[in-house]
C-alpha cells in the first residue's frame, strides 16, 4: 500500500525528517508516536501533499506509484485521507456541501456516478451513526463553532463518507474527553477493513487502548528510532519520551 | 397622447435636412448630443409633451454638471459627443456572423453556465434571422401568458415606452419623483436620452403572484445603454423583481448609465434583485463596460419596505449605490450586496440609507471580493434626519482578498441628526487561507472549486436573499468569474 524509503524533508531550510523508512501493507494499522516537534505532522502533511515542504531525498510509493509528484487533490481522490490535527473553519460553507462535493470528486475518480442529493443524504445518514453525530451537524458551517471533540468527530465522519484506502489520522485523540475518545475510536474501528490501511499519529498511548495497532513506531528528531508491536506503546507510556530522546541523541538506530 | 409628435417630427426634418432623415429611417442617429437629438428621440418614441420637456430639463441640467470625480475608480475620459444616443439594435455589419467569430472565452463561459446554443447566439449578438425571430417569438408567447395573469390582478408590467403610451398619467406622476433630473451627472444624462426599460405598477393590496423575471430577461437584451426603470407598489402590495441575466453579455456600448426608481407606498414591499454580469473586458480590462447606475427606492408610506439584493461580477467599472429613502414611519430599507472584482475590474459600490421617518430601520450587508488586480470599494452613507426618532441601522461590510495584488477599501459615512438613533457598523477583511485551501483540496476538490466554495460561503448571507433559482446561477457565476485567480 505505502512504501516510504529514506524520506528526508526540510522546511525553511531546516531538516525535519531525516531518512524515514516505513512500509504499510493493506489492512494494517500503524501507530506513529513521538514527542512534540518530532515531525509527525510534517510526515502526515508531506504524504498528503501540503505546500511548504521540500523533499530533499528519498521516495514514497503509494500502490506502487510515486506519490510525491502528485497534486494533493489527486492523492485525495485516489484514496489518501488526512484527518487534520487542527481542522479549519470555513465560514458559510455547510458541512453537507463540502462532504457532497468531496464525495463526488472521489466517486468521479473511481469511475462511479455522482450521487444526487437524495441518495447522498441517505448515504450520509448511515455514516453519521458511526460517529454518533446528529443530522443538524450537516447544515452547520464546516467546523465553525464546533467544540474540539466535534471537530475531530467531523474528521472521522468525512473519512467514513470518503472511504479512503489510506487514512492518516493526525492526533485525532488530542483534546478529547473519554466519551468523545470512545466515540471517535469506535468510528475508526468500524472503518477497519482488510483493504484499508491506517496511520495513527499520536502523542499518547491512550488512543491505542481503543484502536489496537498492528505496529508501533517511535519518531524522534525526524527519524524512526524504534519499531515494534503494541507493547512498545506501553513501554513508552511507562518510561516516557525522555528515554527515547536519549536513545535518539545517542544515535539510536531505526530497527524496523 | 401622440398629438405632440407631429410638430417635432417637422422640426426634426428641418433641422436635420442633410441625410438625417434617412438616418432616422435606419434607426440610428449620428454621434453627438444636443437638444435636437433629444427632440428626435422623443419624437421617434411618440412621447407626450411633458416627457419631452422633462428630458430637455434634464439635458439643461446635465450641461451644467461634471462627471463625479470622487468615486474610487479610474478610466479614460468619456467623449459624450462621440456617442450615438439613439440606436436600434446593432447593425448586422457590426455583428458576428456566427459563433465562430465570437470571443472563445465568452463561449466557454456560456458552456459552463449550461446555456443552450441558440440562447448563446442571442446573447453574443450573432446574426441569424432564425435565432432572433425564435427568440422574439419565445418572448412574445411568454410575455402573453405573463401579461394575462398579471392583467387579471391589475398589474401593469411592460416596457417603459409602452407604458408611456398606455399610462402616461402614472409616468407623469412618478417619473423623476425618486431620482430627480438633476440628481447626478449620469442620472441627468439618462433622463435626457433614456432609450427604454421596464415599467411596473402593482395596485393596492395586490401580491404579485410571480417573480417578474423571465419576461424581463428576454426583453432586456437590447434595451440599450440608457435604461430607465420605474416600479410602483401601491398601498399594501408586494412585488419581487429580478433584473438582469446571469450570462455575460457582449455589447458594443461601452458606457451604460441606467436609472431605476422604486416607489413603495404604505405597507407595500418591493424586493429588487440584480445579477449584473456585463462584459468585464479582457484580463487588462480592454473592451469592458462602464456601468454607472443610479438606483433608488422611496419608502413613501408608513411601514413600507424596500430590499435591494445585488450580485455584481461584471463590468470593467461599476459605479452603483442602490439606496433607500425611508420617508414613511416604521419603514424598512435593506441592502445585500456581493461585488466581485477580478483582473483589472474596478467596483465602487455601496448604498445610501436615508432615514427620515420615525422608527425606520435599515440593514446593510456588503460582501466585497477582490482577486487578481481587482479594486473593490464599498461606499455607504447612513443618514438619520432630525425627525427620524428611534431610527436604527446595522451595517456589516466584509472584504475577502484573493492573492496579494488586489485591494479593498471601505468608506462608511454616517450622519446622524437625531440623538435617539442607533447606528452600528462592523467591518472585516480576510484572506482565503492556505489552510482552508489545503483542507478542501485534501478532500478532493481542485483549487478553483475550493476557492469558489469558500467564496460562496463568504457570500451566503447575501445569496440567501436571492430567489432560489437566481442564487444557484449566481453561485456558478462567481466560480466562473474567479477562474484563474489561484494557482
Ligand atoms: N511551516 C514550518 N516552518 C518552520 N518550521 C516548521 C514548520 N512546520 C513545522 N516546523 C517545525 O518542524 C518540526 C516538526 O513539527 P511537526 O511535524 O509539527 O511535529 P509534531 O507533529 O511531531 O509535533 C518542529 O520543530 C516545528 O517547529
Ligand atoms: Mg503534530
Amino acid at each position: 500500500m505505502l512504501e516510504i524509503r529514506n524520506l528526508c524533508v526540510e522546511t525553511d531550510g531546516k531538516p525535519i525528517l531525516k531518512g524515514i523508512n516505513l512500509s504499510v501493507k493493506a489492512g494494517e494499522v500503524h501507530a506513529i508516536m513521538g514527542p512534540n516537534g518530532s515531525g509527525k505532522s510534517t510526515l502526515a502533511h508531506v504524504l498528503s501533499g501540503r505546500d511548504g515542504y521540500e523533499v530533499t531525498a528519498g521516495e514514497v510509493l503509494y500502490q506502487g506509484v510515486d506519490l510525491l509528484d502528485r497534486a494533493p487533490e489527486e492523492r485525495a481522490r485516489d484514496g489518501v485521507f488526512l484527518a487534520f490535527q487542527y481542522p479549519v473553519e470555513i465560514p458559510g460553507v455547510s458541512n453537507v456541501y463540502l462532504l457532497k462535493a468531496a464525495l463526488n470528486a472521489v466517486r468521479k475518480q473511481r469511475g462511479e456516478e455522482e450521487l444526487d442529493a437524495m441518495d447522498f443524504m441517505a448515504y450520509v445518514r448511515e455514516k453519521l451513526k458511526l460517529v454518533e453525530m446528529d443530522e443538524s451537524f450537516l447544515s452547520r458551517a464546516v467546523n465553525q463553532g464546533f467544540s474540539g471533540g466535534e471537530k475531530k468527530r467531523n474528521e472521522i465522519l468525512q473519512m467514513a463518507v470518503l472511504e479512503p484506502r489510506l487514512a492518516i489520522l493526525d492526533e485525532t485523540d488530542s483534546g478529547l474527553d473519554i466519551d468523545a475518545l470512545r466515540i471517535v475510536a469506535g468510528g475508526v474501528n468500524s472503518l477497519r477493513t482488510p483493504e484499508r490501511s491506517m496511520i495513527l499519529v499520536t502523542h499518547y498511548q491512550r488512543l491505542l487502548d481503543y484502536i489496537v495497532p498492528d505496529h508501533v513506531h517511535v519518531l524522534a528528531n525526524g527519524q524512526i528510532v524504534r519499531s515494534g508491536g503494541r507493547e512498545l506503546a506501553l513501554e513508552l507510556e511507562e518510561k516516557g519520551y525522555s528515554w527515547i530522546n536519549q536513545a535518539g541523541a545517542a544515535g539510536g538506530e531505526a530497527r524496523p | 397622447m401622440t398629438t405632440a409628435t407631429d410638430p417635432y417630427h417637422a422640426l426634426v426634418n428641418r433641422e436635420y435636412s442633410e441625410g438625417f432623415v434617412t438616418d432616422i429611417e435606419s434607426e440610428t442617429l449620428p454621434p453627438g448630443l444636443d437638444e435636437d437629438v433629444i427632440r428626435v428621440i422623443s419624437a421617434k418614441k411618440k412621447e407626450p409633451e411633458f416627457l419631452l420637456n422633462w428630458r430637455l430639463e434634464a439635458f439643461r441640467h446635465w450641461q451644467t454638471m461634471r462627471e463625479p470625480r470622487w468615486a474610487s475608480v479610474h478610466h479614460a475620459p468619456i467623449d459624450y459627443q462621440a456617442l450615438s444616443y439613439y440606436s436600434a439594435p446593432k447593425s448586422d455589419a457590426d455583428r458576428p456572423k456566427s459563433l465562430d467569430e465570437v470571443d472563445p472565452e465568452l463561449l466557454r463561459t456560456y458552456e459552463k453556465l449550461g446555456i443552450p446554443l441558440r440562447e448563446q447566439e442571442m446573447l453574443a449578438g450573432v446574426i441569424g434571422g432564425n435565432v432572433a425571430v425564435d427568440a422574439v417569438f419565445d418572448s412574445v408567447s411568454v410575455a402573453t401568458t405573463f401579461k394575462k395573469t398579471l392583467a387579471e390582478k391589475g398589474i401593469i408590467f411592460g416596457s417603459f415606452s409602452e407604458a408611456v403610451q398606455t399610462h402616461p398619467e402614472l409616468i407623469e406622476q412618478y417619473l423623476g419623483s425618486v431620482v430627480p433630473v438633476g440628481d447626478n451627472f449620469f442620472a441627468a444624462l439618462n433622463s435626457a436620452v433614456f432609450s427604454d426599460g421596464s415599467f411596473c405598477y402593482v395596485p393596492k393590496g395586490v401580491r404579485c403572484p410571480m417573480e417578474l423575471s423571465t419576461y424581463f430577461r428576454i426583453n432586456q437584451a437590447n434595451t440599450g445603454q440608457f435604461e430607465r426603470t420605474l416600479l410602483i407598489a401601491d398601498e399594501g402590495s408586494y412585488v419581487s423583481y429580478l433584473e438582469g441575466c446571469t450570462a455575460p453579455q457582449r455589447d458594443e456600448n461601452q458606457l451604460h448609465a441606467a436609472v431605476v426608481e422604486l416607489v413603495a407606498l404604505a405597507d407595500a414591499e418591493i424586493k429588487y434583485s440584480t445579477v449584473q454580469n456585463w462584459y468585464p473586458g479582457d484580463a487588462e480590462g480592454k473592451g469592458g463596460i462602464y456601468n454607472f447606475v443610479t438606483k433608488r427606492g422611496d419608502c413613501r408610506g408608513d411601514r413600507a419596505k424596500i430590499s435591494w439584493t445585488q450580485v455584481e461580477t461584471g463590468s470593467a467599472i461599476t459605479w452603483k449605490y442602490p439606496s433607500c429613502v425611508l420617508r414613511g414611519n416604521d419603514s424598512i430599507g435593506e441592502f445585500y450586496s456581493v461585488a466581485l472584482t477580478n483582473n483589472a475590474q474596478q467596483a465602487d459600490t455601496g448604498t445610501k440609507m436615508i432615514h427620515l421617518g420615525r422608527n425606520t430601520s435599515s440593514t446593510i450587508i456588503s460582501k466585497g471580493i477582490s482577486a487578481g488586480k481587482g479594486h473593490n470599494a464599498y461606499r455607504g452613507l447612513v443618514k438619520v434626519g432630525k425627525g427620524a426618532e428611534g431610527a436604527r441601522n446595522y451595517t456589516q461590510c466584509d472584504s475577502l482578498l484573493i492573492g496579494d495584488k488586489c485591494s479593498a477599501h471601505t468608506f462608511p459615512y454616517i450622519e446622524v441628526q437625531n440623538p435617539s438613533a442607533s447606528v452600528e457598523h462592523e467591518a472585516t477583511t480576510s484572506k482565503i487561507s492556505d489552510d482552508q485551501l489545503f483542507y478542501c483540496m485534501q478532500r478532493g476538490l481542485d483549487a478553483e472549486d475550493a476557492v469558489s466554495m469558500i467564496v460562496n460561503g463568504f457570500c451566503k448571507e447575501v445569496f440567501r436573499e436571492l430567489p432560489m433559482e437566481f442564487a444557484v446561477e449566481a453561485q456558478k457565476l462567481l466560480g466562473i468569474s474567479l477562474e484563474g485567480s489561484v494557482g
